[in-house]
């Protein structure tokens, strides 16, 4: 699709979200939406690299309480490629050090007149507490084991590059389940998309009760590669842990990590993801990790157009009322 | 001599096998009879108090209580507690010793009594530390807590950790005839967690504190009861293997009671999809499988009582994020109104075992001479409208803090009346 021709779209209709707060809870065809968007950002900045004017004036915020580069850096970059002005609040360094409530901290951000605020916390439910106590639009950036709902976004919307329409096919996550909120919202999207999902890693990482969401459990990797259309490696999240689930990185490794001979036992067209940051040689091997098959790199660049996508909906109808709120405004174009 | 006539209420008083249309007679603060045979006849008494339409009982007797003070007055204190209790129907509330410091002493125990007395509200029995210092290591001078007025021993907030301590906890206070209120919890299991483990926790990603958290300590203190002869007071039972566990352990002639909090023969975990910390508490919020099972161990009475673990924290301490927020939620003001829309009016219970389940067992297990309507008893009653349909507000409660899940909702049955001692210390509107 070429610039010109998309040069009136607006934010469809049937978007009703002022917030992005997880994927469990979208239609799948608000998750089609988003996706459709992303796509169409992408091409008209050609590839992310172009800037549009869509969100001129809109000022947004990233509030992180997390250490995070990726995430931030992408959803920052997002918003600049829209026109927006970006505002980072250092958790480290604010008035959260001398015992402000983070409620307070956000209401004080949201006295200062921005338009939406990208959190990211190690609290689940901290997006949406935020949602409740303010008038500004609030976007998880990744809310503890939680949601991650941009990176399951990611994730998608590169499988779906690659294979066009997800239904039917077999996308086994696997690793860290417990702990990863990448996991959770690669579960929901997939599973609202028509996709087979398979958990996969030890018991004390990958609970039984996932089965009662209708996806399939399995403990051994082994028996699932062979089926597989996509595998998602996900990290194992040391530091979330209380006890070890496993007894040895090593013996982890053995088990479940991601190692060119179980390549070998693949489909020929695997695609594999990893959300990153990885450990290398934990739930992937180097020479896979780098393997042609590997989508690792290609993610991050998807981030940005999802990232673009993700704010436009959610900002895009308010940057239009403050410019005159007519559908035909510049401002509410993308150009 | 003040004589106060309740007339022509349904008493129902499980003590004396009382359930029927009568009049309650009270002369100098106690009850001198229920029905008017050989009593004063009507028309002379000094007060009366048209109870048509009412249920009479004996004031309701809540043995599970954080009153707070001394050392967090900004969550609620013995005079806004109690005042709470009465409020909710509650002539008698136990007050548990988790405060800040500790009621471990003979001075601890004095001033809450001091405090009661100035407030002049409900009554207040204290129930005092196992340990010195509520640490778990060695025990508190139990013998001279029960000479200064303590009426059980619990370290609630956190369980008796160490078996052995608790083993001599149990023999110690054999010797007084006085049970230990034990918060069964294995924290190794439960660290980290928020809300009970299940789909729910695993799908939200929160923390979770399993079953089986409960139903283990359940199980070694049953053991050591059964070893040392003490009594085992189960405290806030939340889990159907836990109820499973003191039903067997009663048929085996353990001496074991236990109790059970509205909240959890109400909610289920699924109230934690809207990450509000009014749903947090310890123990959990369970399955609607558990919640069912709580309800079954009320109407078999292996749950001899309900108790609210009435846990009043600060607004400001409440609105953090989901981790952060403290356990506990209020529990006096809303009991009634709970129980009877779940137990009583669903028709899984009578009102016989209600009131033995808020007034009978609960006076019976802390040994004091409450819980009844008999002639020559202390004049405590409560006066309850069974069909009055109001609206939970926190803003109008008399507690000082506002950290109920219940606030907006619509329920059946409210203590209109509560009666301390002879005197009308509250009225409905």
């Amino acid at each position: 699709m070429s610039t010109a021709a998309i040069a009136h779209e607006t934010v469809p209709s049937h978007w009703q979200h002022r917030h992005l707060l997880d994927l469990e809870r979208l239609t799948s065809d608000e998750i089609r939406t988003l996706l459709d968007t992303a796509t169409l950002l992408k091409e008209a900045t050609d590839g992310c690299r172009r800037k549009l004017a869509v969100l001129n004036g809109t000022t947004i915020v990233t509030l992180f309480f997390e250490a995070s580069t990726r995430t931030k850096t992408s959803f920052a970059l997002a918003a600049r490629r829209l026109g927006a002005d970006v505002v980072d609040f250092s958790a480290s360094s604010s008035s959260l050090s001398k015992g402000e409530s983070f409620i307070d901290t956000a209401k004080n951000l949201e006295a200062m007149g921005i338009d939406a605020v990208v959190v990211r916390h190690q609290t689940p439910g901290t997006p949406h507490l935020l949602a409740q106590h303010l008038s500004v639009g609030v976007i998880n950036a990744g809310d503890g084991p939680h949601e991650h709902p941009t990176q399951g976004l990611l994730d998608i919307f590169t499988i779906k590059e690659r294979l066009g329409d997800l239904s039917g096919i077999t996308v086994g996550l696997v690793g860290d389940i417990a702990h990863s909120r990448t996991a959770r919202s690669n579960l929901w999207g997939l599973m609202k998309l028509g996709a087979k999902v398979i958990l996969c890693g030890p018991p004390t990482l990958v609970s039984d009760r996932w089965r009662e969401l209708g996806v399939e459990v399995s403990h051994d990797l082994d028996a699932i590669v062979p089926r597989c259309d996509v595998l998602n490696l996900l990290r194992i999240q040391f530091e979330r842990q209380n006890t070890r689930p496993f007894p040895s990185v090593r013996e982890y490794a053995h088990l479940y990590a991601m190692t060119r001979d179980r390549l070998k036992r693949a489909k020929r067209d695997l695609l594999i993801l990893a959300p990153g940051p990885i450990n290398r040689g934990v739930e992937v091997t180097a020479e896979v990790a780098d393997c042609p098959q590997s989508l690792i790199l290609g993610q991050v660049a998807n981030g940005l157009a999802v990232r673009m996508a993700v704010l436009w909906l959610t900002c895009g109808p308010r940057a239009a009322a403050r410019t005159g709120g007519e559908s035909s405004s510049s401002a509410t174009r993308i150009y | 001599m003040a004589t106060l006539l309740i007339r022509g209420g349904r008493v129902v008083d499980p003590s004396q096998g009382i359930d029927r249309i009568d009049d309650v007679l009270v002369r100098d603060g106690q009850v001198v009879a229920v029905g008017l045979a050989g009593a004063q006849p009507i028309g002379k008494a000094d007060e009366t108090i048209e109870a048509t339409g009412l249920v009479v009982t004996p004031g309701l007797v809540d043995m599970h209580v954080h009153l707070r003070e001394p050392g967090r007055e900004e969550d609620e204190t013995i005079e806004t507690g109690t005042q709470a209790a009465l409020a909710g129907g509650f002539t008698s509330v136990a007050c548990i010793p988790n405060t800040e410091p500790p009621i471990d002493t003979q001075a601890a125990v004095e001033f809450i009594h001091q405090k009661a007395a100035r407030a002049d509200t409900c009554n207040v029995f204290v129930v005092a530390c196992v340990s010195r210092g509520r640490e778990g290591k060695e025990l508190a001078e139990i013998g001279q807590l029960v000479e200064a007025g303590a009426v059980a021993f619990s370290d609630d907030g956190a369980p008796v950790y160490d078996a052995e301590l608790m083993r001599r906890a149990f023999e110690y206070c054999r010797m007084f005839d006085k049970p230990i209120l034990a918060h069964e919890e294995v924290l190794e299991l439960s660290r980290g967690g928020v809300m009970h483990e299940g789909l729910v926790s695993l799908v939200l990603g929160l923390g979770g504190m399993p079953a089986a958290a409960e139903e283990v300590l359940i199980g070694r203190d049953i053991a050591l009861a059964d070893v040392t002869g003490g009594r085992l007071h189960a405290m806030h039972v939340s889990t159907g293997g836990g109820v499973a566990l003191i039903r067997e352990a009663k048929r085996r002639g353990i001496r074991v009671t236990a109790e059970a909090c509205p909240h959890h023969f109400t909610l289920t975990d699924e109230s934690l999809r809207g990450f509000d910390s009014n749903f947090k508490m310890s123990p959990p919020l369970r399955t609607a499988a558990d919640v069912e099972a709580i309800i079954e161990g009320l109407v078999d009475g292996t749950i001899d009582c309900i108790a609210t673990d009435h846990a009043p924290h600060a607004r400001e301490k409440k609105m953090l994020e989901l981790d952060r927020a403290p356990f506990g939620i209020l529990g006096l003001e809303t009991a009634v109104g709970l129980s009877v829309t779940r137990l009583v009016n669903s028709g899984r219970i009578g009102w016989p075992r209600l009131v033995e389940a808020m007034s009978t067992l609960p006076a019976k297990i802390l040994g004091i001479n409450r819980g009844t309507l008999r002639p020559g008893s202390v004049a405590d009653i409560t006066l309850i409208d069974p069909n009055l349909s109001w609206t939970v507000d926190v803003n109008s409660f008399r507690s000082k803090s506002v950290n109920s899940p219940f606030h907006g909702w619509t329920l059946q049955g409210r203590a209109v009346a509560t009666i301390v001692g002879g005197r009308v210390k509250y009225r409905l509107g």
